[in-house]
């Protein structure tokens, strides 16, 4: 750990940056900003030592918003960017944010191999049931009838149940939040964070100007009625059955994460050459 | 022993062939480590058909007292333990009149493609002669007979083997031993060969000589230039750079994790080098293409990564086994936008220790991804080499001191290249984007960003002293043979032939593809009439680059084919022939 960090805990504040975000006015996204920094603050971090990780959408713009190192990829791909900046860098704290598109679509099958592979990352995806940045295509958390250019009277496709899936996948830590309540939000994150292996956290983040009906979400959203769960079965079997608005902490397991070793072996390498030497 | 027919020969070469389970390649392998062990050099092919297990599989093997880089044009020998299916490799096992085939009358007589070049036929009986020394196997007897045929000591078929079946035990070491003395011995009923010119050279200590496969150089050549993570996803023939890199990278402190796909894996390797830790891929051309959107990025983001490109015939899934230079294109030009990039070819199996050792130092100091063009005849041959000196250059990026003051991540600077912060430092954090940016590193989509940032990541390449590693010379002379990678060897050899006719000409090996290297090409051309172009693949790729991007002199032509069948010697030889003489 850095020497200032034992004394001057830094404020959420300080891990804001000075770049304007391009987001519309009203956005869930600007209060999951506020949600990542408050949660750095509570875990007394330090931007040099936090990496934000992330793909390409509206949600993804988030990385260049913090005072923290950032990392702004390509479409889908910031879970393996992540994955392999932290097996190489084991020391760093990653959070890696995406969108429902970014994520759960071109991204979705690195989606389930990190939950598998349980590498020690906080997953944050902004999910608004849309592709905001394209400005409006049904996304694979959409609803079926949802109308809109691309899809004229709606997928007709269930939707995907994200946080069902990465149970069944082997996340370590799962919860839902909203971005209505920045403090709840930073708190989830927060617990993610603490929680060693892969975690992921599904925050409802309205997209205000593609799917405005997204306001009434701050009326629809409760606290889960239930306690976290280390049961995934369970857990997956409550989230079945409920609306997607139960907000909360909802399962939290205890598997190892995995980090193969680095920086422990010593050998130089012309030790290797005895293998080729006749 | 009844007189050689030629009295002494440079090389030897001998195809061993037979179907899945008949132990063609252990056969090969041993028979390599036997003229390793007598102190020649050596090298062995893989050829197989496409089954997983149980097809057709020929090892072809080319010995001599000097290195050996490339198959010859035809194979003085072909023991085929069995004939099944073995005609489908006609084309690569070119006998003629000269040639002797040797195979057992119980498995029946030598295809009639073979035979029908006029090669005379012994036959003898492996499997009877196997039987009769319980415990042995036919691919025993073929290795003796291989290795007396080749002139090569009993004593080293022996040493060779106790080494290699030690862990059978005693039982099966002493049959296998008297299978292989038994085929050694019949050698003598066949009409005798001519023997290697010049003297074996037994080289002990540092300068002992190397076995190893260019997939296992290009992964030590990694590990040498200072590569410390590798995310993989297995490909033929790219795969054992990976499995070789597997338990190595741990050893120095690296480490190896497998991915779920090539999306994944050069995502990973963009995420670990951001992260401080040079890293490395491996892979085919259906994974090179799936990386080009990363590689891109590593491009935009200026994240150094190197990916190791075995080719293999293409396009689409291609033939997997065999090889072909066929993509020179994707590299040179398989990203959108305007994306300058590095692109080495190492240009011989030692080589690939070298050229990746190289593309690692050049891709961390400037910050850029580099590919590296190898590819199956390399990769998955296996040679007796000189040891591959280290060239002593190691990845070292220039980084940012902790609390930069105003800390510009994308500076415009003389050299093109900026200090780049490494995550954990304070006071330089900074956001890596693919979208275009400011110097800060900050999204803009405004001209004057785009042209200056367009401008650096071209002119840190551009700039930058390759030195003398841009390209191999040699020889001189009014015509001049420009090629690359595994065509090299090829060529050098005729040249070779043609100097002995009288013809001279110079020899033009590329190691480095990307960025051009106009003034040293210039330089090396000088004089010439006659440029021409050799490569291995359909549409001349290399030649209409060379075409578009440099102005070569006199009169440039393109000699070509693709693979799965190798550039051979005598094909350019007589390239050079007719032209000097037209
Ligand atoms: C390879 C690739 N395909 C398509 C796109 C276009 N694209 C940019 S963002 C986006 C969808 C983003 O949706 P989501 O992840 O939900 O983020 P949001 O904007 O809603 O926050 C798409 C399809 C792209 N940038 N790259
Ligand atoms: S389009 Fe939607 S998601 Fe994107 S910034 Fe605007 S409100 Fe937010
Ligand atoms: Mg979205």
């Amino acid at each position: 750990m850095n020497t200032v960090a034992a004394a001057a805990p830094l404020t959420a504040q300080a891990f804001k940056s000075d770049y304007k975000p391009i987001w519309c006015p009203g956005c869930g996204d600007y209060s999951v900003l506020s949600s990542f920094t408050k949660a750095f603050a509570k875990l007394n971090l330090r931007p040099e030592n936090v990496a934000v990780v992330s793909g390409i959408g509206c949600s993804s713009r988030i990385p260049a918003y913090t005072n923290c190192y950032g990392f702004h990829g390509v479409h889908g791909r910031s879970l393996a960017a992540a994955a392999g900046l932290k097996l190489a860098r084991p020391d760093l704290t990653v959070v890696v944010a995406s969108g429902d598109g970014d994520g759960y679509s071109i991204g979705g099958n690195h989606f389930l191999h990190a939950c598998r592979r349980n590498v020690d990352l906080t997953y944050v995806v902004m999910d608004n049931h849309v592709y905001g940045m394209t400005k409006g295509q049904p996304s694979p958390t959409t609803e079926p009838d949802w109308d809109s250019k691309l899809s004229p009277g709606g997928t007709g496709l269930r939707t995907f149940n994200p946080l069902v899936i990465a149970l069944a996948a082997g996340a370590n830590f799962v919860a839902r939040a909203f971005a209505g309540d920045p403090n709840g939000t930073a708190e989830i994150i927060a617990e993610a964070m603490r929680t060693p292996g892969f975690s992921f956290v599904e925050i409802l983040s309205p997209c205000v100007t593609f799917r405005p009906e997204q306001r009434e979400w701050k009326q629809m959203v409760r606290p889960a009625p239930v306690t976290p769960t280390e049961d995934a079965a369970r857990a997956a079997r409550r989230l079945m059955s409920d609306d997607g608005m139960n907000i909360g902490v909802l399962f939290k397991g205890d598997r190892k994460p995995y980090q193969p070793p680095i920086g422990k072996g010593k050998k130089h390498p012309s030790d290797l050459e005895a293998e080729f030497a006749l | 022993m009844s007189k050689p027919r030629e009295k002494t020969k440079d090389s030897i070469s001998i195809a061993i062939t037979g179907s899945g389970g008949a132990g063609v390649m252990t056969a090969g392998n041993l028979l390599l480590e036997v003229a390793a062990q007598a102190g020649w050099y050596g090298l062995m092919v893989r050829s197989s058909g496409p089954q997983i297990r149980g097809g057709e599989a020929a090892a072809l093997l080319r010995f001599s007292h000097a290195p050996v880089e490339c198959l010859d044009d035809r194979f003085d020998v072909l023991i085929g333990i069995d004939w099944q299916n073995i005609h489908r490799f006609a084309d690569e096992i070119p006998l003629d009149a000269s040639s002797v085939m040797l195979g057992d009358p119980d498995q029946g007589e030598p295809p009639e493609v073979f035979s029908a070049r006029g090669a005379s036929y012994v036959p003898l009986a492996f499997k009877q002669m196997a039987k009769a020394l319980p415990g042995s196997w036919p691919n025993m007897i073929a290795l003796g007979l291989a290795a007396g045929l080749a002139g090569l000591p009993a004593d080293s078929v022996k040493a060779v083997l106790q080494k290699s079946l030690k862990k059978g035990g005693g039982e099966k070491m002493a049959a296998n031993l008297a299978a292989a003395e038994a085929g050694y011995a019949a050698a003598s009923s066949v009409p005798a060969m001519a023997r290697l010119a010049g003297q074996a050279a037994h080289k002990a200590g540092k300068d002992a000589r190397w076995l190893i496969t260019g997939n296992q150089a290009a992964g030590f050549g990694a590990v040498r230039g200072g590569v410390r993570f590798c995310a993989a996803y297995p490909i033929t023939p790219a795969t054992e750079v990976l499995e070789w890199l597997a338990p190595a990278l741990p050893k120095v402190g690296g480490t190896l994790v497998q991915a779920e796909d090539e999306l994944a894996s050069v995502n990973m390797i963009v995420g670990a080098s951001y992260g401080g830790v040079p890293a490395l891929t491996a892979t085919a051309g259906p994974g090179l293409s799936l990386m080009t959107e990363a590689i891109g990025l590593a491009v935009a983001a200026e994240v150094p990564i190197v990916v190791v490109d075995v080719m293999r015939g293409g396009p689409s899934t291609g033939i997997p086994a065999k090889s072909e230079q066929s993509d020179v294109s994707i590299a040179l030009y398989g990203l959108h936008g305007d994306a300058p990039r590095l692109v080495v070819a190492p240009n011989s199996i030692a080589d690939c220790v070298s050229a990746t050792q190289w593309a690692v130092h050049l891709a961390e100091a400037l910050q850029s991804p580099a590919i590296v063009l190898s590819d199956q005849y390399f990769g998955q041959t296996r040679a007796v080499v000189d040891p591959p000196a280290d060239i002593g250059l190691v990845g070292d990026r220039l980084k940012a001191n902790a609390g930069a003051e105003g800390y510009k991540r994308y500076a415009i600077t003389d050299s093109g290249i900026s200090p780049m912060a490494v995550p954990g430092t304070p006071g330089t954090a900074y956001t890596a984007d693919g979208l275009e940016h400011n110097e800060r590193g900050l999204p803009s989509s405004q001209s004057g960003d785009h042209i200056r940032q367009l401008d650096k990541r071209a002119k840190k390449l551009a700039q930058f002293d390759y030195g003398e590693r841009w390209a191999e010379l040699e020889g001189e002379g009014e015509l001049a043979v420009v090629t690359f990678g595994s065509c090299t060897g090829a060529a050098r050899e005729a040249l070779a032939r043609a100097a002995a006719e009288g013809i001279k000409a110079r020899l033009v090996s590329l190691r480095l593809l990307s960025p051009v290297q106009p003034e040293r090409l210039a330089k090396a051309l000088a004089g010439a009439k006659r440029v021409l172009v050799v490569e291995q693949n359909h549409t001349g790729q290399l030649y209409r680059y060379l075409r578009a991007e440099y102005d070569l002199p006199g009169e440039v032509r393109s000699f070509r084919h693709p693979g799965p069948l190798p550039m051979r010697p005598d094909e350019i030889h007589q390239q050079i022939t007719e032209w000097s003489r037209s």
